[in-house]
């Protein structure tokens, strides 16, 4: 049974329209592919609760999550911006991923402790995000991603504002993160080539459809959709 | 058997919430303002006797009444807006000197600050022994300037409203581009083809919506016509309500008239809505025309600081008459008396419990508008939700009070529960503050974190207490302090329903003025006025926290 199974997604808004199908072993990382406006980052909405299907149905680890809440879900985002609250300090922004309470006992404290450490922020428990750079805001939702303990991560380009080098070093810690805490990691990406250093996988989406997936190797290098191969450029 | 175990977990460990649907406390809230509207309204329609209404709307005194009514308000307004292009065009241009920052603090000064006080300090200065007749007299002029009747409540309206009109104004000039400006200095614009060309298109949109709401305000004014009007000659609806119902005690006339007020605000409302719902919340403070190229134009100097020299003399002066008047009045007898404090302490308790009922109110109304604007993705009823909250903008005070006057009439309770009636009749004059007030970190919390907080579980309680609270409690204490100060001075509701029993301090310092204790009333205006800045500093601080001066 796979871990993923996304049946027959269907999703209007005014006259746009979203149709997908996928499955996802448990331990794959896919990355979503596509022009602007084809529904990545509403797909991902739809995985995590936040926007409602009109039919088809969502399972994971072989429970149904149709219609349940998005904090009911076994799923974490990133988001590209807003993914700490700017007015609480690191140590709360992810203890908030244990508690939405921020009621932390003994195990808590030492879960937020492990995961800033993962992310190598130790020590900045104290800090507000007003003092951090891009890069480490990213890190510090990505401790409350791993806080959270769901196998499900969805990454909404959070990596997009960053310099080269520094998207370059988040991929290196989300591909060490995925192998250290055994994740199943959905991507939406502008930039097909770095998706690819951490995703085997991928879907190509064009104006709300599912058009082509396999392996990321595959799309990538031997794009047969003319679809596909105009959104690569290649002639 | 998992979930058990994780539900049983939940419980133990007092980690699992209530779960409060979202359109459950703005249904509550909404539901409360319509009860108080509707029992209101309906006892207005059932004691107005509308069969008789033909004969009593020709009867000549409502007539006069109502064409006095508007006259002054149109008249108010007409001034207002007029005086205030020309101080806010001095301010806009003059963006950098000093004290500009207080002079804007103190235009806005007057709303905070009660009528009544107000209206002591205007009598100080423009009444029959005042300074300005003194001044007339000491020049040997013979005429001498009558306060009482259109004069007075022009003079009063134009202190609390032109400063009013400044600052819905000034904002006008900050929606002009730099570039436009630049433009302009390259072709050579002299001062008037910029007002012309430049300014008035961006003035001329938030023209109608200020002017609609000051003609509102004055169209509703009561204390300063009750005060100034000075007998039948100059009175509006608002005083023949209470003198329907206080006075010749015909409640059927009070409601006929109540009715009315509400006819001719609706109206206002509706042929303004546009232009009061666009209307601009800056407080004015930033302005962009550095680049203007009238700004050293021969004279122009002279001309703007003149202007706001006499802006600034004209709210400042009525201010230090009472003062003066207040120190060096029998300030001990006063402060004795045992009757100014529990009067006081009347005040306190509808101020606090307005504010109350106000911020729970508009709280409420704010939660589940965002969440039906982020999470259901309904905009248009968010904001029609909203809406309910300024409703007293179409309902005047005293309509509503009117109404739950001659429905509790006949059960005999009206005045022991006269000081409730007013808190929460109060708690929705102000409530219109909150909205406008939090209303806008509320709902950008909403738009920066509404997808983490519904994934993380975030809700109820929780959200109020760790995401909401720490954002909006600056904008929550500056507008509960308001709403306070504003309940704490307001002479309105409170003459229908206050006795000798019943006593507030602005209710206390009528009588005086109208028992002609004037040395007493001076001293009691001038504790009112302190009080209020009292009420407000200290409930800005204990809710708000320390903080830089905003």
């Amino acid at each position: 049974m796979p871990f993923i199974e996304l049946e027959a997604l269907c999703y209007q808004r005014e006259d746009w329209q979203l149709k997908a199908a996928f499955n996802l072993e448990r331990g794959e990382c896919l990355a979503v592919i596509g022009p602007s406006g084809a529904g990545k980052s509403t797909l991902l909405s739809l995985i995590a609760g936040f926007e409602r299907l009109i039919s088809g149905s969502i399972r994971i680890n072989g429970r149904d999550y149709t219609t349940a809440e998005p904090a009911d879900r076994p799923v974490t985002s990133l988001f590209q911006e807003h993914n700490l609250f700017a007015h609480l300090s690191v140590k709360k922004n992810v203890g908030l991923g244990r508690d939405p309470g921020l009621r932390l006992n003994q195990k808590d404290h030492l879960a937020i402790d492990q995961a800033l450490e993962a992310v190598g922020l130790s020590g900045y428990h104290h800090r507000l995000p007003e003092s951090l750079s891009g890069g480490e805001r990213q890190r510090v939702a990505l401790a409350r991603c791993l806080c959270r303990e769901h196998p499900l991560m969805l990454l909404d380009e959070p990596f997009a504002a960053l310099d080269p080098a520094l998207r370059s070093e988040m991929r290196g810690l989300i591909h060490q993160l995925i192998k250290s805490h055994d994740l199943t990691v959905i991507m939406v990406s502008h930039h097909p080539d770095e998706a690819a250093e951490i995703a085997s996988s991928g879907i190509f989406l064009h104006q709300g459809e599912l058009k082509a997936k396999g392996l990321m190797s595959d799309l990538l290098n031997n794009p047969q959709l003319p679809l596909l191969r105009a959104y690569l450029g290649v002639s | 058997m998992d979930q058990r175990v994780a539900s049983l977990h939940e419980s133990l460990t007092g980690r699992s919430q209530l779960r409060v649907p979202g359109w459950l406390p703005g249904g509550l809230s909404l539901l409360v303002i319509s009860l108080i509207l509707f029992a209101s309204l309906s006892a207005l329609f059932f004691n107005a006797q509308l069969a008789s209404l033909t004969t009593t709307l020709f009867d000549p005194y409502l007539l006069r009444v109502l064409r006095f009514t508007l006259w002054q308000a149109s008249l108010s307004t007409l001034l207002s807006v007029l005086l205030a292009i020309p101080v806010a065009r001095a301010l806009a241009r003059r963006t950098t000197f000093r004290g500009r920052s207080v002079l804007l603090l103190l235009l806005g000064l007057p709303v905070a600050t009660p009528v009544i006080v107000v209206i002591f300090g205007i009598v100080e200065i423009y009444g029959n022994n005042g300074t300005l007749n003194h001044l007339i007299r000491l020049f040997g002029f013979s005429f001498q300037v009558n306060l009482y009747g259109l004069t007075g409540i022009l003079i009063a309206h134009l202190f609390f409203n032109m400063p009013l009109a400044v600052r819905m104004l000034l904002p006008a000039w900050n929606q002009i581009p730099d570039e436009s400006w630049r433009l302009a200095s390259q072709l050579g614009m002299k001062s008037g083809s910029l007002f012309k060309l430049i300014e008035w298109p961006v003035l001329r949109r938030v023209l109608p919506g200020s002017a609609g709401i000051i003609f509102l305000l004055c169209f509703a004014s009561f204390a300063i016509v009750l005060v100034l009007g000075g007998g039948p000659r100059a009175t509006t609806i608002e005083v023949a309500i209470y003198q329907a119902l206080r006075f010749d005690f015909e409640p059927s006339k009070a409601a006929l008239l109540a009715l009315i007020q509400l006819v001719i605000c609706t109206l206002t409302v509706a042929l303004l809505h546009h232009w009061l719902r666009t209307l601009p919340l800056s407080s004015g403070l930033a302005t962009t025309s550095q680049n203007r190229p009238d700004l050293n134009q021969p004279g122009s100097r002279l001309i703007d600081f003149g202007i706001i020299l006499v802006a600034t003399t004209f709210v400042a002066l009525p201010l230090l008459a009472l003062v003066r008047a207040g120190l060096t009045g029998p300030v001990l007898s006063v402060i004795s008396d045992q009757s100014l404090w529990s009067a006081a302490l009347n005040s306190l308790m509808i101020a606090i419990a307005a504010a109350g009922i106000a911020f729970s109110l508009g709280m409420a109304l704010l939660t589940t508008s965002r969440y039906l604007r982020f999470h259901r993705k309904q905009p248009n009823r968010s904001e029609l939700l909203e809406l309910s909250g300024s409703l007293t903008l179409v309902v005047p005070p005293m309509v509503i009070a009117t109404g739950l006057f001659s429905l509790l009439l006949p059960f005999g309770f009206v005045f022991d529960w006269g000081l409730v009636l007013v808190a929460m009749i109060n708690g929705l004059m102000v409530l219109p503050y909150v909205i406008r007030l939090v209303g806008p970190a509320l709902l950008a919390n909403g738009e920066h974190y509404h997808h983490l907080c519904s994934e993380l579980g975030i809700r109820g309680w929780h959200q109020f207490k760790l995401i909401d609270w720490p954002i909006i409690r600056h904008p929550a204490a500056f507008s509960m302090g308001l709403c306070a100060t504003l309940s704490f001075g307001d002479l309105g509701v409170v003459a229908l329903f206050g006795t000798h029993d019943a006593m507030t301090l602005p209710l206390l310092l009528y009588h005086r003025i109208g028992a002609y204790q004037f040395e007493a009333a001076s001293v009691t205006a001038l504790i009112l006025a302190l009080l209020c800045l009292v009420v407000f500093g200290v409930i800005d601080l204990l809710i708000g926290g320390r903080r830089a001066l905003h």
